[in-house]
């Protein structure tokens, strides 16, 4: 009994302790659901966005301006020199730059995303003017469906990297604190268990979960349409485990630091890659197929990658096995380690 | 040996070596039950060092330590259960308020008293709601003797508990230590103020440089140095030094800068012998007292330095 009372006492004034923090909630709560506002309001589904394509005054080519500007999609700019024209293909203000007559010239940069979509809009709209029949006709329907956007993809991401910056963050942070005002070594020569401590620091969590992993998703449902179509009872399942996982990371990582400053290095070596990695802002498959399975082993991608299955696809359990035992398995590996090479003193 | 009934706390020959330093240098101490002892001594004694030994804290790279008939390596556990202890350097947790800690510390022993008598025991009832960073440093500390007697212990370790403090405030910590004694308990201090050794401590064991270098309660300790008083002054500037030990009575000299102090047996027969000869050197004399031997007088005599020097 007193092994119960122990451990909901430790993880109770742990719980007071962050709320009694307002900067601590401010992170928690509200930074998230800023980020998505802001974050959707960037990315937000636009129509067809024209590109603007430049053309020197008194070049032959400046023929074409009438048809480009008549082809829907393509933004004709035209310049006095050459030099300007020049200059703002090299700064990125104008996606492409035509020359001559016939041959046309287009030049662009094929390494900028918009640049080989006005070759190919300048292209189409020239050859049409100039006569050109297509031989089949083509019928185009803009596809704007919930689940499949930007911000879709993004609310599970926002969710997981927020319960990793808590999870680690929080529980980092508190525990070098202790550490420094040598509360750690006073509890050292008390009979506390030291795995109640260490379970506390994880438990506490579960108490600001709600709030957290409610009101973003909540906010992504309601106000930006984000589909939700899984299991509610498998989601917060996953986001629990989740939570777990990185406040064991948080105290692997502070479980020998010594100082604030030590231990933020250590939980941004940590969290830096996952940021960049674990499929938070862009999907991973950006990166080289041969990464890939290291990539699925970081519990972010795999907290990642299920959230995102259970709120944008509706997938269950049984499909998502591997992403529950990567998780599953860092939460345990963290927390016995950090439970061995913990420093009390 | 010592039993656990009579003899809840004892060490022998207690080492602790941090490289080439020797911090703990063959320390034998036993405290009786219901007693205090202190530990004496300046900052960097190894004070800090033989008390975490003794609370289990540190390893002794050599000796033996029984705590209520128990050895750390073997029973550690049950040991923790009975004994409270005060760290020198501890900040309880801010945002926590008075009663939230005392809950939470009472919750790591199996037995023990509840804490609002525990509160009222240290003065604390009415400060039950304030958070600790609201608290004065003599709450603070007495918040910490209550996290240490929340358990009931046998035994109370207490490093340093008044330093820092004011007057008043030292006297409230020294009244609870003193109930926690008439109560039965048993008390390890350590302390580099010499009035806390004599209110509190039974007994004393004197530190230096991690050696024992006197022990007894502090009535003996102050009747080993064998003086009767000590006479200080200060004496005006003159061309060549005065031999003081060939007055009448003078046990030893102390000088230094200007300021010298004699430890006599016969202040009657020492004075106006002293008097006499600054008056025959015609040296000018100021600044005359007279005093009872004090620890700190057994301390600078026994060390050649005062208790609070670095």
């Amino acid at each position: 009994m007193s092994n119960v009372r122990q451990l909901r006492q430790l993880t109770w004034t742990r719980v007071l302790t962050f709320t009694r923090e307002p900067e601590a909630i401010f992170w928690v709560f509200l930074f998230p659901v800023v980020l998505a506002l802001v974050l959707s309001i960037a990315f937000k589904n636009r129509g067809i966005e024209s590109v603007p394509v430049g053309v020197v005054n008194g070049d032959p080519a400046g023929r074409w301006v009438e048809a480009l500007g008549g082809a829907g999609g393509l933004e004709p700019v035209v310049f006095a020199t050459r030099a300007a024209a020049e200059q703002k293909l090299r700064s990125g203000a104008i996606a492409a730059l035509i020359e001559g007559d016939d041959p046309l010239r287009i030049r662009y940069d094929p390494t900028r995303p918009e640049a080989e979509t006005a070759r190919l809009r300048v292209n189409d709209a020239v050859q049409r003017a100039a006569g050109r029949t297509d031989p089949v006709a083509v019928d185009t329907d803009v596809v704007t469906e919930h689940g499949a956007r930007y911000i879709d993809f993004l609310i599970p991401g926002i969710l997981g990297m927020n319960l990793m910056g808590t999870g680690i963050w929080g529980t980092g942070f508190a525990l070098v604190d202790m550490r420094q005002k040598k509360l750690l070594k006073r509890l050292l020569v008390t009979p506390m268990k030291k795995t109640n401590f260490l379970m506390a620091q994880m438990f506490s969590r579960f108490m600001f979960l709600v709030g957290e992993v409610g009101l973003i998703t909540l906010f992504g449902v309601w106000i930006l349409g984000v589909p939700f179509r899984g299991s509610f009872v498998l989601f917060s399942v996953l986001c629990a485990l989740g939570a777990f996982c990185f406040a064991g990371l948080g105290l692997l990582l502070a479980s020998r630091a010594e100082t604030l400053e030590g231990v933020s290095g250590l939980m941004n070596f940590a969290m830096m890659p996952m940021w960049l990695l674990s499929g938070v802002f862009f999907s991973y498959e950006h990166f080289p197929k041969v990464f890939h399975p290291l990539i699925r082993l970081l519990p972010l991608t795999a907290l990642n990658d299920g959230l995102r299955a259970i709120m944008l696809e509706g997938k269950g359990i049984t499909q998502l096995g591997p992403e529950f035992a990567v998780v599953a398995a860092w939460t345990g590996l963290c927390f016995f380690v950090a439970l061995r090479v913990f420093r009390w003193q | 040996m010592s039993t656990p009934n009579s003899i809840p706390l004892s060490a022998r020959s207690l080492v602790k070596r941090y490289g080439n330093l020797v911090a703990v240098d063959g320390i034998d101490l036993a405290v009786p039950r219901s007693t205090c002892l202190a530990l004496l001594g300046p900052n960097g004694a190894g004070k800090t060092t033989t008390i975490e030994m003794l609370e289990g804290l540190l390893r002794p790279d050599g000796g033996e330590i029984q705590v209520l008939g128990r050895s750390w390596e073997r029973e550690g556990a049950a040991i923790r259960e009975r004994i409270g202890v005060q760290l020198q350097e501890t900040r309880l947790p801010d945002k926590l308020t008075v009663l939230e800690i005392l809950r939470l510390f009472r919750s790591f022993y199996g037995e023990g008293q509840n804490p609002e008598s525990v509160m009222k025991r240290v003065g604390l009832s009415e400060k039950a709601r304030t958070r600790t960073m609201h608290l004065s440093g003599g709450q603070r500390q007495r918040l910490a003797l209550g996290c240490a007697l929340v358990s009931r212990p046998e035994i109370l370790f207490l490093d340093e508990p008044t330093t820092g403090l004011d007057p008043q405030a030292r006297r409230r910590v020294w009244e609870i230590v003193e109930e926690f004694k008439k109560d039965g308990g048993t008390v390890l201090l350590t302390t580099h103020y010499m009035d806390e050794a004599e209110r509190l401590a039974d007994d004393l064991v004197i530190i230096d440089h991690g050696k024992v270098i006197s022990r007894g309660s502090p009535s003996a300790v102050i009747a080993a140095l064998g003086a009767e008083s000590i006479v200080s002054f200060t004496v005006g500037e003159g061309s060549q030094d005065i031999d003081y030990a060939g007055l009448p009575g003078v046990l030893a000299v102390r000088d230094g800068q200007g300021r010298v102090e004699l430890s006599v047996t016969e202040t009657h027969h020492t004075l106006p012998a002293l008097l006499d000869l600054l008056k025959s050197r015609d040296r000018s004399l100021s600044d005359l007292h007279t005093h009872r031997p004090t620890l700190e007088d057994v301390f600078v005599s026994l060390t050649g330095r005062h208790l609070r020097d670095e």
